[in-house]
């Protein structure tokens, strides 16, 4: 049901976020090295959208397009239906790195964006703080990050994305560094956390069952330059729960996946 | 603790070679007759310290700002940091004995020339250090914060400065320790006051035990502003002195 009222939503509106045959070649060393050739798909407001390829496939420097980090030598980026030239500051943005600035406390880390947008401090920390418990870091609201684990760590760090106010977030590889446990644990928990929020994400794995757990779509990439080979749509019903994984649906599309990224199944 | 007690044993077996050994006290004064020696002429070193430390903080309070402007331009500025870098590494060769005469025929015997030495000696090591830890910060902290909007000031308030202040402060330290060292050469080549001239003067005197007083004077202050240097530090950069950190330099014996 939410999900139908989701798709009606998206078609009276325009898509959150839109890439339009969007390319993008590197000079380095002499060498021309194609990252991103003819990319183009559609995200709507309030959808889960995980991007999968093969290391080198150009995942990160898509989110610097996104971004507004890198300009696209070819095609355009659509943000709310409009063109969108200068981007940075318009979406939130997750790295790889946690990038906690080690001499900020966690909880001065996650108030920086509202810094950034000139909210006085004490109101930014007062707002953060009010956010710690959903994120499982109340006991460590002045505790620098050096000290933290690295699933606290990365919890703060979607924190400090998620306060940047942005209807968009993009993360790529959140989890990635994580154990497997930890992994899983913090999957259910950003999956709740979307519940609640209603924010349209784009999330960057390598971990084929982490981009179908999450998602409503999944966009494979090729390896190098990064083209779109295939993009699914998830059947499985929300909310997720573990046990879907042992499915046999979940099985089918785990292969369709694998094929697409040209592993033998 | 390991080298406080090193240096007592020394003290005890310099005390020792002395009395046992028969040198005069001219060749080699025991610790008691340098700390006698030291109690002797208290008015006079007194006002020597007073001078030697206005040189030496003025000099440093001068060098600190010269130095991290310098090194702000630097940052900057690419073609500056390219000039100047290798000019201001060349310039350390250029031994301060050499030039201390100079500048004491340029500007007389008074605080001047002092202070300047003491700015020569101590701002390289304050501009490098600048400019390597502003060099050091995390370009990914950088572009995130750019992602977000940040405008240039804010990123230089949020992470350049403070990823440059532990190397700062390793400049400052062995800033500090050069500072006094600096103020007495000039002091020694060509001064009315101060430690330096209580050096010289001793010695042209063959007051052998104040010549050690005076050394010991001017290390221990050397010593008190390193660690001032230190505590400040300790107090401003709280996340740099994380526990485990410091349990890690107390192995290797840094502190």
């Amino acid at each position: 049901m939410i999900d139908e009222g989701r798709e009606r939503r998206a078609q009276v509106t325009p898509p959150k976020l839109e890439l339009r045959r969007v390319s993008k070649t590197f000079q380095a060393n002499g060498m021309t090295v194609q990252a991103l050739e003819d990319i183009s798909f559609r995200v709507s407001s309030g959808e889960f959208v995980t991007l999968i390829g093969p290391s080198g496939s150009g995942k990160s420097t898509l989110f610097n397009l996104i971004v507004g980090l890198l300009e696209p030598d070819q095609g355009e980026i659509w943000l709310d239906g409009e063109h969108c030239l200068q981007r940075t500051g318009r979406v939130g943005y997750m790295p790889q790195r946690d990038l906690l600035l080690p001499w900020r406390t966690v909880l001065d880390n996650a108030a920086i964006p509202l810094e950034l947008r000139g909210v006085p401090r004490h109101a930014a920390r007062t707002r953060a703080r009010a956010m710690l418990p959903l994120f499982g870091l109340e006991a460590f609201a002045e505790v620098y990050p050096a000290t933290l684990s690295g699933g606290m760590r990365q919890r703060a760090a979607l924190l400090r994305t998620i306060l940047t106010d942005r209807d968009v977030l993009l993360l790529d590889e959140p989890f990635g560094a994580l154990d497997a446990l930890t992994r899983q644990e913090l999957q259910d928990w950003l999956l709740r956390l979307w519940g609640r929020l209603q924010q349209t994400v784009l999330f960057i794995t390598h971990d084929v069952e982490e981009a179908l757990y999450l998602a409503d779509h999944v966009i494979v990439l090729s390896a190098r330059p990064g083209r779109v080979v295939k993009t699914l749509t998830v059947s499985l019903p929300r909310p997720r729960r573990r046990g879907m994984i042992a499915s046999p649906e979940f099985g089918r599309q785990m292969a369709e996946l694998l094929q697409a990224l040209g592993v033998e199944v | 603790m390991p080298p406080v007690l090193l240096i007592a044993a020394a003290i005890l077996a310099w005390q020792l070679i002395a009395m046992v050994s028969g040198l005069s006290s001219f060749i080699l004064p025991s610790p008691l007759q340098v700390l006698q020696a030291g109690w002797r002429t208290r008015h006079l070193l007194g006002q020597a310290i007073v001078t030697t430390m206005v040189e030496t903080i003025l000099g440093l309070a001068i060098a600190l700002v010269l130095g991290v402007a310098l090194a702000a331009a630097m940052d900057m500025v690419g073609f500056l940091r390219r000039a100047l870098y290798p000019i201001l590494v060349a310039s350390q060769t250029v031994q301060i004995l050499a030039i201390a005469p100079l500048l004491i025929i340029w500007f007389g015997f008074g605080l001047l020339p002092k202070v300047i030495i003491v700015v020569l000696v101590t701002f390289f090591p304050l501009a490098v250090s600048t400019a390597d830890g502003l060099a050091s910060a995390d370009p990914d902290q950088v572009a995130l914060l750019n992602a977000m909007g940040a405008a240039r000031r804010q990123v230089w308030r949020m992470v350049r400065l403070p990823a440059a202040l532990p190397s700062f402060f390793s400049g400052l330290r062995i800033a500090v320790t050069y500072s006094v060292v600096g103020a007495t050469i000039g002091e020694w080549v060509g001064g009315s006051a101060g430690l330096g001239l209580y050096m010289l003067r001793s010695k042209n005197a063959l007051a052998t035990d104040q010549v050690f007083v005076a050394i010991v004077i001017t290390t221990a202050l050397s010593i008190g502003l390193f660690a001032l240097v230190y505590l400040i530090e300790r107090a401003l950069l709280p996340w740099y002195y994380t526990t485990q950190r410091v349990e890690q330099w107390e192995e290797t014996g840094i502190y």
